[in-house]
């Protein structure tokens, strides 16, 4: 099944290498992986969704949690943690059923980051199973080009408890 | 303030981290450093094939507990090193892999000998680095030395671009050392997991010890030998746990596995308490997994956390240093001895008894003829020399695990295998490496005619240095191990298993200046071994011993560990017999 996984990892050459290493090695595909700095810049998140057995879970999070560069890793995949997924559609329409397919957008709260004569580009956020949907309704007014970003995830912050520990390894522990 | 270039921050680095020795050779991106080197007191063994400068590094290592410390240059000399990494990286060896690259003007250009070295080697280390900034370098060797020794020791590539090897920096050595944010050591051991392994100690009525490298890199050998009197159970080690225990120790039930003890084996499989002690359960010490130690609830100690549960799930995990784990769960042992531990105790005594019986009943069996030397013959005459304190080096194959078998070792340290890559041609450079470490020392290289012929330029390092090491080639003119497969399990269809054009032994050895002679004659062999060791240098003794024989006991590939083959099937013997 798709796991899901947050590592915090040293903001290093090599260390995005390392990680997939371990996946690719065992042979997994990486369904997606985004990664950035924290406010440390020194820091990064790495947020990666993978096809592993059920099996294999427990173990490759061990295995890349002793990767040097990596100081923390979870497994968000049975969590509530927040997940969102950015998607930029550029959709060939027709101007007669421009104003249509704007009031569907909004359903989903997209917005049209650009327009032409011929296209519009819309930008939409949301956990990725909304975002497909979108895509599903926006193919039926025009052909389509699309980018998504991949999943990001962060673990929800605890109910009863504040402040939290420190921001970096906060956004990784589930509350 | 001192000016010094990169290569000469390089090898003062290496000299505040302890290097004694470095196993390498040279190259174009290189040639700073020896430069440095042909006038710095830092012995340099300059090795005949790069892939000998890690397998030296390792036999260093292995034989002190130290980081070894190999260099090649960029492209051809990196990757030949790859197999000696990953070989560490199995075995859990700390090693130091220092590599030229291109400079950095250079990189993605496939300029003259560039290779990714940093990308080929992620998977053949534990940790490994591309040095671009000179000012990086001397906290990357600290690093690089600190990783490869704790925890759980491993080998790091140090890849440095030739423009930081030439550029020129203020050196000072005082400068504070920084922290490593992503590495963490084991915790001390956790109080209530012990606690709760004293309690599940004492509750077995057939618990097993089964100790391996673990116990060796964490130099725990005294706490496992009382930790077994305590418990008073039977010890059985993986091969790379020789040593841990010395052989003769009563409770030492010798090696488990695919080809272990007829006593470990049966032991494993009937024990009701299994206590696993820096090991991993390797396939080839469990053989069918599901079928391994039935009956056993298992303790698993490893300073490795990704260890437990990986293979054979651990009812009880305890994550730590071998040494530290032992300690505690011996001070729990001896304070609750006279109480919990006298509830099964009987039992416990019986079991020990049974399986003593075992190993009293199935020795390993040393055959003897008259018209030929039989392998295991010879290792128990290289026991007899070694009394159980040469350092023994090996190859990979048949002459492997009869030296496992056979040869007796009274403490941690004497003996090096390649245990968990199973590389062809570690024997020789090991030896090497072992040597310069050692030099007081007896080393012996047990090899096998295939591996030994993987390894031959070393003889020239050994010529060259005049490194009295014994290397003895257990001569069966084929690629034993891969023949005994076909003869057992694909109907005698030998395929590309003979290498008989074997050279003349005194005359190769002579010709690289070194003693050497072969024997064939049972009659013969005490006199040449005589001779052998009794040489002051270096010698070559080839040893032609029976072609057609097997190693058991054995566990076929996929069957459970108790379903060993002890012996040649009756027509196997009469064809031998035959001939």
């Amino acid at each position: 099944m798709q796991q899901l996984i947050s590592l915090l990892v040293e903001n290093k050459p090599g260390a995005l290498m390392r990680v997939a290493g371990v996946l690719t090695s065992r042979g997994y595909n990486i369904e997606s992986l985004t990664v950035a700095k924290t406010i440390d810049p020194t820091l990064s998140i790495m947020t990666i969704v993978a096809e592993v057995s059920d099996s294999g879970r427990d173990l490759l999070i061990k295995q890349i949690s002793r990767l040097v560069n990596v100081i923390k890793a979870v497994d968000l995949t049975d969590s509530r943690a927040v997940r969102r997924e950015l998607v930029l559609i550029k959709i060939y329409v027709e101007e007669e059923r421009r104003p249509a397919l704007l009031t569907e957008a909004k359903i989903f709260r997209a917005r049209v980051v650009d327009a032409s004569p011929e296209a519009y580009t819309i930008e939409a956020t949301g956990a990725p199973d909304k975002l497909n949907a979108l895509i599903g309704l926006l193919r039926s007014y025009g052909p389509v080009e699309m980018v998504r970003s991949g999943a990001m995830a962060m673990a929800r912050a605890k109910q009863n408890k504040l402040p939290v520990p420190s921001y970096t390894e906060a956004a990784l522990s589930e509350g | 303030m001192a000016m010094l270039s990169g290569a000469q921050i390089l090898i003062e680095s290496l000299v505040r981290e302890g290097a004694e020795a470095v196993f390498g050779y040279p190259g174009g991106v290189t040639l700073p450093i020896y430069d440095v080197l042909y006038s710095h007191p830092l012995r340099h063994v300059l090795v005949r094939h790069e892939q000998n400068a890690a397998f030296a590094a390792q036999g260093y290592a292995r034989a002190t507990g130290k980081a070894g410390v190999c260099m090649a240059t960029s492209g051809p000399g990196a990757t030949n090193l790859t197999t000696g990494l990953v070989d560490a990286l199995m075995d859990s060896i700390p090693v130091v892999a220092i590599t030229g690259q291109v400079p950095q003007a250079l990189i993605g250009r496939d300029a003259f000998q560039e290779a990714d070295t940093f990308g080929i080697s992620r998977s053949a280390t534990k940790h490994n680095y591309l040095v671009k900034d000179i000012s990086e370098l001397s906290q990357t060797v600290h690093e690089a030395f600190h990783i490869a020794v704790s925890g759980r020791p491993g080998p790091v590539l140090v890849d440095i671009t030739k423009d930081v090897l030439i550029s020129q920096a203020d050196h000072s050595d005082e400068q504070a050392m920084l922290p490593l944010r992503g590495y963490r050591l084991a915790d001390e051991p956790d109080a209530d997991a012990v606690q709760r392994a004293v309690e599940f100690l004492w509750k077995a009525e057939r618990p097993y010890i089964y100790a391996g490298g673990g116990i060796i890199s964490s130099a725990a050998s005294a706490e496992l030998v009382r930790f077994s009197e305590l418990l008073e159970a039977p010890l059985a080690h993986t091969v790379m746990g020789l040593g841990a225990m010395p052989t003769g120790h009563p409770n030492f039930i010798s090696m488990l596995g695919m080809h272990g003890s007829y006593a470990a084996n049966m032991g494993v499989t009937e024990c009701d308490a299994l206590i696993g002690l820096g090991v991993r359960f390797d396939d080839r010490v469990t053989g069918r997994l599901d079928k391994f130690a039935p009956e056993a609830k298992v303790l698993h100690v490893d300073i490795d956390p990704a260890e437990i549960n990986k293979n054979r799930r651990a009812d009880l995990g305890v994550v730590g240093d071998a040494k530290s784990v032992l300690q505690l769960l011996n001070e729990g042992l001896a304070a609750t001895r006279a109480t919990l531990g006298r509830e099964r105790r009987e039992e416990r005594l019986a079991w020990m008894e049974h399986v003593r019986a075992m190993k009293r009943d199935h020795p390993f069996v040393v055959e003897e003829s008259d018209d030929e030397i039989k392998p295991q013959a010879l290792m128990s005459k290289l026991d007899q020399i070694s009394g159980g304190e040469a350092i023994v080096t090996v190859d990979v194959g048949q002459h492997q695990m009869w030296a496992a078998q056979h040869l007796r070792f009274n403490r941690p340290r004497l003996w090096q295998s390649s245990s968990g890559l199973g590389s062809m041609g570690f024997g020789l450079p090991a030896a090497v490496g072992a040597k310069f470490a050692c030099p007081d020392k007896t080393v012996m290289a047990i090899v096998g005619d295939g591996g030994f012929m993987m390894s031959l330029p070393e003889l020239g390092t050994i010529a060259a240095n005049q490194l009295p090491v014994k290397i003895i080639v257990m001569n069966n003119n084929t690629l034993g191990m891969v023949r005994q497969w076909q003869q057992l399990f694909y109907d005698k269809r030998y395929s590309e298993v003979d290498v008989a054009s074997f050279p003349d032994a005194s005359l190769l050895a002579a010709s690289f200046g070194i003693a050497g002679g072969s024997v064939a004659d049972p009659a013969d062999l005490d006199e040449a071994l005589a001779h052998a060791f009794g040489e002051p240098g270096p010698y070559l003794l080839n040893v032609q011993v029976t072609p057609e024989e097997c190693v058991y006991p054995m566990v076929p590939a996929g069957g459970a560990v108790n379903e060993m083959i002890l012996q040649p099937e009756p027509e196997a013997a009469e064809a031998v017999a035959s001939d």
